[in-house]
Order: structure tokens, then sequence, then C-alpha cells
């Protein structure tokens, strides 16, 4: 084990044009991490619900994607199409389910969203069986420096999509009314009531918004990487660990904090072995939550 | 008298339960024996998530740490682990019954040692969390621990370890585990019976209710956190150790840290039943375990399904349980000791403040 790390880090020494690549990929996987880590900021924000099917919500928009590939649409098709119909599939959870646990505890909700993880995963996997499944473009990839770096154009294309989409909902949240009730409510809920926001409509939108996001950071994910029914899990605790770390006020760190993880799983999953992917995720998240704790312990408060 | 025996009564309709129940009902022994382990789940996932007010979505970690402790030392009291446990082991190899009792019983031990040192050590990182990320973080240690050993090999990794096998028929094999997650079982509830009338007890209830608070009146939070932690992973390892044994084969991801089932199951009975009483998880364990053993080959691939709406609905619609239902529907007769705590408190209160409760 301690040799096999030794000799990859020693591989990486002699050849530094693969860290490189390594880090090019991890910014570009990193961007959709990013998007998707923006609207769990969102919803962790303004309604102060931790949103456990955040990664269900970004498989079910993968599996969209991937049906389209299958029919003979451009896979790209999906990420309108995802971005749309996840709208509507938030606009049901929020309804049945978190519109009535909003006021409770917060383990309440996060309880309820594991709930609708489940839910989700195993729909999927009943659906779509237990295999991984990726759609196939059709694109080409392009090689530099001899073939030790390899970038496939969806990455390329994935990232852009991924950019305008943060930038279209930035420029959302700056300007519109709607953004502007959003960002008062996130505030102060009910200084927002009173200056006459339907706080109701605020919650609802933020949810349907959040899941549109994830819908198209899945249809993404399809496109770059793959889609699995049990990879949601991972993703809900990557984001959070993103969100985590970078403080759910604080949109740029966020969307750094989301590039970082990106590099960080690109250079652990090539120095430990892909299998160690979902453990490094999870220690990852342990030691920021360690860290966090270290940071309130000074000021003598609790992580909350 | 009658007030002992109202105290008493449930433990020995309990005791009578399980003593007569795998002779009266042989066919379903196996079942009833998971319902014990299910009464173990919910009644050590309650002692903080019902009376510390911390709820954990990792108490597994212990379950299947107890377990894996346990096949260590059952083999390597008389084997080397990784050859034991390597695809491509050549020696045949089998247990004398004392050697298998012998493993079993220090195995057992170990579990439920380990485990409290695992709790106390783990406590150290956990329990400066509140609230959810108390409940991510924890979700997180027993999605890590499936994680790693499933991919260390010397225990087998992703598939797992054949455990000793039990000398003597299958008959003998399902009572002897069965009476042991009974006895399991009954000891918890019987403990926990007094755990909750000691100043410990309290404690942990001022910890639930205002944590600032209790700091302030001079409790060391965090060693009782760690304590009542400690307290639950020694039941939940000992039952590991059980469980592990009793199904004869252990792996990481769905029998030793099953995050979506068990893990689950334990949080959706002690919300059914009624978190922070002790009858309560008793309660949801019986009824959930009932409804899923009855239902679950009916739905065909859709149990999980079920089991996920099912955990929405009770945490959205039904959220105090059947026991705090109870509490609130027939006060005087259910909750005797609440009823006249309050009584006394209002009359001491009468001058000091008008609504003492409904202040805030």
């Amino acid at each position: 084990m301690m040799q096999h790390i030794i000799g990859n880090i020693s591989i990486l020494g002699a050849a530094p044009v693969l860290n490189l690549g390594l880090l090019i990929d991890g910014i570009l996987i990193g961007s959709i991490f990013a998007l998707a880590a923006y609207g769990l900021a969102l919803v962790w924000g303004v309604m102060n619900v931790k949103n456990l099917a955040q990664g269900d919500f970004i498989m079910l928009g993968g599996y969209i994607t991937w049906s389209l590939g299958r029919h003979g649409f451009d896979p790209l098709l999906g990420v309108p199409v995802a971005f749309a119909l996840l709208w509507g599939i938030g606009w049901v959870v929020y309804r049945l389910v978190v519109s009535k646990v909003i006021t409770r505890d917060l383990f309440t909700s996060l309880l309820a969203t594991f709930g609708i993880a489940i839910v989700i995963q195993q729909t999927l996997n009943l659906a779509f069986g237990p295999d991984t499944q990726s759609a196939q473009s059709g694109l080409p990839s392009w090689t530099f420096a001899g073939g030790l770096i390899t970038i496939p154009a969806t990455r390329i294309i994935g990232f852009g999509l991924a950019m305008v989409l943060a930038l279209a909902v930035i420029v959302f949240m700056k300007n519109s009314r709607m953004g502007q009730a959003i960002r008062a409510t996130a505030q102060d809920a009910r200084a927002a009531r009173v200056l006459g926001i339907d706080t109701e409509k605020v919650y609802s939108f933020t949810f349907c918004l959040n899941a549109a996001i994830c819908g198209a950071a899945g249809a993404l994910v399809a496109l770059v990487w793959n889609v699995q029914p049990f990879l949601g899990t991972t993703y809900s605790i990557r984001l959070f660990v993103i969100v985590t770390a970078a403080g759910f006020g604080n949109l740029p760190a966020v969307i750094a904090a989301g590039f970082g993880m990106g590099v960080f799983e690109q250079f652990g999953g090539f120095l430990l072995g892909a299998e160690f992917q979902q453990a490094l995720i999870v220690i990852l998240l342990l030691s920021v939550l360690a860290y966090r704790q270290w940071q309130y312990l000074r000021v003598r408060q609790a992580v909350q | 008298m009658n007030f002992v025996s109202r105290q008493t009564l449930p433990f020995l309709l309990i005791l009578a339960a399980g003593l007569v129940a795998p002779f009266l009902l042989p066919a379903y022994s196996n079942e009833i024996a998971v319902l014990w382990l299910m009464i173990v789940f919910a009644s050590t996932w309650d002692i903080l998530g019902g009376q510390m007010g911390y709820n954990s979505l990792g108490n597994i970690f212990f379950f299947g740490a107890g377990m894996y402790v346990c096949a260590i030392v059952q083999i390597g009291l008389y084997y080397d682990v990784g050859m034991y446990t390597s695809g491509a082991r050549t020696t045949h190899i089998v247990f004398s019954t004392a050697q298998y009792f012998t493993g079993f019983a220090l195995g057992t031990v170990a579990a439920g040692i380990a485990c409290a040192i695992l709790a106390l050590a783990a406590g150290l990182i956990v329990f400066g969390l509140r609230g959810p990320y108390f409940a991510i973080g924890t979700l997180g240690l027993a999605i890590a621990a499936a994680e790693l050993v499933a991919s260390w090999e010397w225990v087998g990794a992703a598939s797992g370890i054949s455990m000793p096998v039990f000398p003597g028929g299958p008959d003998t094999q399902k009572i002897f585990f069965y009476f042991l997650l009974f006895a399991l079982a009954f000891v918890l509830l019987v403990f926990l019976r007094w755990l909750y009338s000691t100043n410990f007890g309290l404690a942990l209830n001022a910890i639930r209710d205002d944590e600032e608070k209790a700091e302030a009146m001079g409790l060391h939070t965090r060693r009782y956190k760690r304590t009542a932690w400690a307290i639950s992973a020694v039941f939940l390892g000992v039952a590991g150790a059980i469980f592990g044994n009793m199904t004869g084969f252990i792996e990481p991801r769905d029998i030793a840290f099953p995050t979506t089932t068990f893990n689950l199951f334990m949080v959706v009975m002690v919300l059914l039943g009624g978190k922070g009483t002790l009858w309560g998880p008793v309660i949801g364990a019986v009824i959930f375990h009932t409804i899923k053993e009855v239902t679950w080959t009916y739905f065909l691939g859709w149990q999980f399904i079920a089991l996920g709406a099912l955990i929405v609905i009770t945490i959205v619609y039904f959220q105090q349980g059947i026991v705090g239902w109870l509490f609130e529907k027939y006060p005087r007769m259910f909750a005797p000791r609440a009823a006249g705590r309050r009584e006394q408190e209002s009359e001491i209160g009468v001058g000091l403040a008008p609504h003492p409760e409904g202040a805030e």
C-alpha cells in the first residue's frame, strides 16, 4: 500500500506534466461541483434546510440526460431538459415534504431529505438497474504533451456550461425582483414578511431553482463522467464538505472550494487508487468538521 | 405495592414473552431474535437521540466495529487472520467446540471494550458539533468505516469473512443466539430503567433541554456526552458480535455498516414509538419490525422505496410518536411522573411567575 503510494508520487515527480493534466481535469470537474454546491448553499442559507437529497437530484438529472442520449437525442439537450424537469420534481418534493418541515428543527428536515434521497435512489435502481452509465456524445478528445494529457471536448463544454449557468444564476440573484426577495428572506425572513414579501413563494422558488440547478449539473455529470443510482450520497457528502468548508454565506469561497474539491479528488484518486475515492471524500468531511470545531472552540462556541 | 407492580409489570411481561416466544412460535424464532436486536438498536439510539438530544446518524458504526473486532479475536486466537480471510487459502479450517465458545466469549467482551474506547475517541471529534453537523459527522464516520474496511485486505476487504461454524445443530444454534439477543435486550432495558432514574439521566436531559445552561450549572457536558455514547456503543458492539456469529458471514457494506437500512431503522423506530421515553423505542421497534416482516415480501423490490416513504411520513406527520401521542392524549394515565411533577411545579411556582412554561 505504502509502496504503491510512494510509487505514484515518484511518477508525478518524474513527469511533471502529469500534474498539469490532473490539475486541469480537477478544475474542469470541479466546475460542476461548484455549480451544485452553489444550489446547496442557496437552500441552506435561505431556508436553513440541509438538503441531503442534493446528490440524488444530480443523479436524476444525469439519468434524464442518459435516457435522452439512448433515445437518439443529442445528450447536450439534456442540460435544458433536466433543468426543466427537475424544476417540476423539486416543486412536488417541496409541496409534499419540505414545506411541512421547514419550520421544525434542523434534524427533522435533514432526516426528511435523507428519506427523499432513499426514495430517489431506489426508484432509479428499479428503473435503470444498478449499472454505471454514461451519456455518449460522440465528441472528440484532444491529447497534449505526447499523450500524457487527454482533454475530452465534453469536459470543456461541461466547464463552459457550468460557468454560464452559475453566472446566470448570480446575475439573476443580483438584479431580478425575485432574486432580491430571496436575498431579503435569507437575511431576515420575518422582516421580509413584514415588508410584504411572500416568503412561502420565495422558499418554493428557491427549492425549485436548486433542484433545477442540480438537474443541469447532473446532465453535465452524465456527459463528462458517469451516473449510478447510489452515487447520489457521495455527491451529497461532497457538496456538504464544500459548503461547510467555505461557509454558506460566502459565494466566491463556495466556488473556490468546488474547484478545490475537484483537484483534491483527482490527485487523491491518482495517488491512492480509485477504490479509495469515496473513503477519501468522507475523511475529508470529517477533517473539515474537526477543523471547524477547533476553530469554534477557540471562541467557545459550538458548530451548529 | 401497586406502584411497584406498575413499574415492574412491563419487565415481567417482556421476560415471559421472551422466554416463551421461541417455543410458542418456533418457525419465527429468527425473526423474533432480530426483533430483540431491533429493540437494542432503538433503545441505544434513544440514549443520545431522545434523552440527550443528539441525533446521531452513525450509531451503526459501533455495530459493525463490534462485529469485526469479535471476528478478528475469534479467528486470531487460533489462526492467522490474513491467511484465514484470503480467498486463496489452502488449509481447511475447523474450530473445536471449546475453541469456538472461548473465542466467541472473548470476542464479545473485546467487542464491547473496543467499542467503548472507539466511542470515547470518536466523541472527541464529533461532540463539538451540534444538530445537523453532528448528524452528518456521525454519518460520515459510519460511511468512512464501511469504505475503509471494504478496502482492507487483511479483514477480507469487500468480500467479507466467513465466521467460524457453530458447533451444534441448526436448532441449537437458533435457540442459542435467540437467547443471547433476548438477554442483551432485557439487560439493556433494565439498565436503562435504572440509568434514567439516576442523576446521570437527569444530566442527559439537561443537555437536551439547554446545553449552555447545563454547562453554566457546572456539568461537564462533554464528559457526559462521551460517556452516554460509550454506553450505547458497548451494547451495540456486543449486539454486533452476536449478530455476526448468528448470520455466519460478515461483510462491510450491507451487514456490518448498513448505513441505509439498520442505521435508519434505529431512527425511524424511535420516532415512530416516541423519543425520550423508555418504552417508546420498544413499542416503535415492535410495530416497525412487525410491519416490515409482514409486508416486506409483498413489495418485491419496492420495499426500500416504501421504507423511504415511511421515514418521510413518520417525520413529517407523526413526529411525537405513539408514546408521545398517548402522553398528550391521556396525560394522567400514561405519564404519571411527568403529570405529578408538573402539578408540584405549579404549586411551587405560585407567586413567582404567572406562566412558567409559556415564558420563552
